[in-house]
């Protein structure tokens, strides 16, 4: 058996029926990017899960590191008044 | 049970303090519920155990596909046809979801096949019995399918996060597998001829021990679990889910009017639960070995599927680098 090149990976997106942004919901193995699609439709649309296909290559995606994790969240966890609990406003003020 | 047998350390579970800095902290983010993802730190064992499991998983769902692939061009209606088919195309996605989620452990797609294929990883036992009759079909859908719900069910909640995932979507489509063989059964036992009834109990006969062994061995024999639930890996006892599982047969099997083969099979008012008889555990480990009734033939189907495709794959790559050439040239 000779040793064949893999097939590369994607990276799976759907956007589902209510109108929500795509969503990755897995990956799977393809020559290219059509037949990428066609795979997806047959894996992860079985039961009308989707209305719209996105594929990306994996080698393709740039995510951030574990490690960053405090530098890139950190700022953002004592800014609560970017919430609008943060606001009291009077109960008279009416519905808001 | 889709994953019976995956040998951990062996050593006993080190307790925190034991553990190096590093894998303290990562016992702790486990044991906080926090999902692990791949790039995170995880210790090596951890890692290696991971895709020991996942990957006998994949091949259980894929080899799984060969005893009901059998009887797809014999189904008695062209609508028991369509169902069965279209649960042995859901066990190729299930693997195919679980081959990815091994994937993100650093082991490629060639690799876990060439493993199943050399014998190096194994899959479940329950797949190296042969399917007789159509009465295997609603025994396989009830039985198999009804043991892998009850094992997967719990692993939704699993630490590592591609793992937990991929079971959240298998679980999503699995029983509509239980209930097309349950509704084969029904069709048989309760609704059939006298000949058709004595066909769904003789594959309740054939399926009911080896579904038992699904689970793996016995609590008593499996000393390496407890790292295995310390990592949230497994989530439950073999002999719990085995219990769980019989509680939620016999009163299926009961309510088909078919015999459970076991003269021991009795409602235990003090505990709450059934009492049973163990499954033959030689047998078990006979099968694993490779000596059950269809192991030699599993794994040569799944080899020359393999073999016979290659021309098929590189047939498509040679094709997307071509076209993906002539595009670059273009522009
Ligand atoms: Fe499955
Ligand atoms: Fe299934």
């Amino acid at each position: 058996m000779t040793e064949s090149k893999e097939w590369p990976l994607w990276e799976i997106f759907i956007r589902g029926q209510h109108g929500m942004s795509h969503r990755h919901v897995g990956s799977l193995h393809a020559p290219d990017a059509e037949r990428a699609i066609k795979n997806a439709r047959d894996v992860y649309t079985r039961r009308n899960e989707g209305t719209s296909i996105w594929v990306v290559e994996a080698s393709s995606i740039t995510a951030s590191s574990p490690s960053d994790k405090g530098p890139l969240y950190e700022p953002s966890r004592d800014k609560v008044y970017r919430h609008p609990s943060f606001y009291d406003i009077p109960d008279d003020a009416g519905n808001m | 049970m889709y994953s019976q047998m995956v040998k951990s350390t062996g050593k006993a579970v080190p307790t925190l303090a034991e553990l190096s800095p590093e894998d303290r902290a990562f016992q702790k983010r486990i044991d906080r519920g926090e999902k692990i993802e791949p790039k995170e730190y995880m210790p090596d064992a951890y890692r290696k155990n991971l895709i020991r499991q996942i990957g006998q998983h994949a091949h259980s769902e894929i080899v799984g596909q060969l005893p009901e692939g059998n009887w797809i061009t014999r189904a008695p209606t062209l609508e028991r046809k369509a169902n069965l088919l279209a649960k042995v195309q859901d066990e190729a996605g299930h693997g195919l979801y679980l081959y990815c989620a091994a994937e993100t452990l650093g082991v490629s797609r060639d690799e876990l096949y060439q493993m199943l294929h050399d014998g190096q990883m194994k899959y479940s036992s329950i797949f190296n019995y042969p399917t007789l009759t159509w009465a295997d079909m609603g025994a396989v859908g009830w039985l198999v399918d009804g043991a892998a719900i009850m094992n997967q069910v719990p692993l939704q909640r699993t630490s590592y996060g591609p793992y937990a995932r991929a079971m959240v979507r298998i679980c999503k489509e699995e029983s509509f597998h239980q209930r097309q063989g349950f509704h084969i059964m029904i069709a048989m036992a309760k609704n059939g001829t006298p000949e058709q009834f004595r066909m769904a109990q003789d594959a309740l006969n054939r399926f009911w021990y080896p579904s038992l062994m699904m689970f793996g061995p016995s609590d008593k024999d499996s000393v390496h679990s407890a790292q295995s639930m310390a990592w949230k890996i497994k989530m439950n006892t073999n002999d719990e889910l085995r219990q769980k599982f019989v509680d939620e047969t016999a009163p299926q099997a009961e309510f088909l009017g078919l015999t459970i083969p076991d003269e021991k099979l009795k409602w235990n008012e003090a505990t709450g639960h059934y009492d049973f008889s163990e499954p033959d555990w030689n047998e078990f480990y006979d099968v694993l070995n490779g000596n059950g009734p269809c192991n030699t033939e599993r794994l040569d189907t799944r080899k020359k599927a393999w073999a016979d495709g290659a021309w098929v794959r590189e047939g498509m790559m040679a094709h997307a680098e071509k076209k993906a050439l002539k595009a670059a040239k273009a522009g």
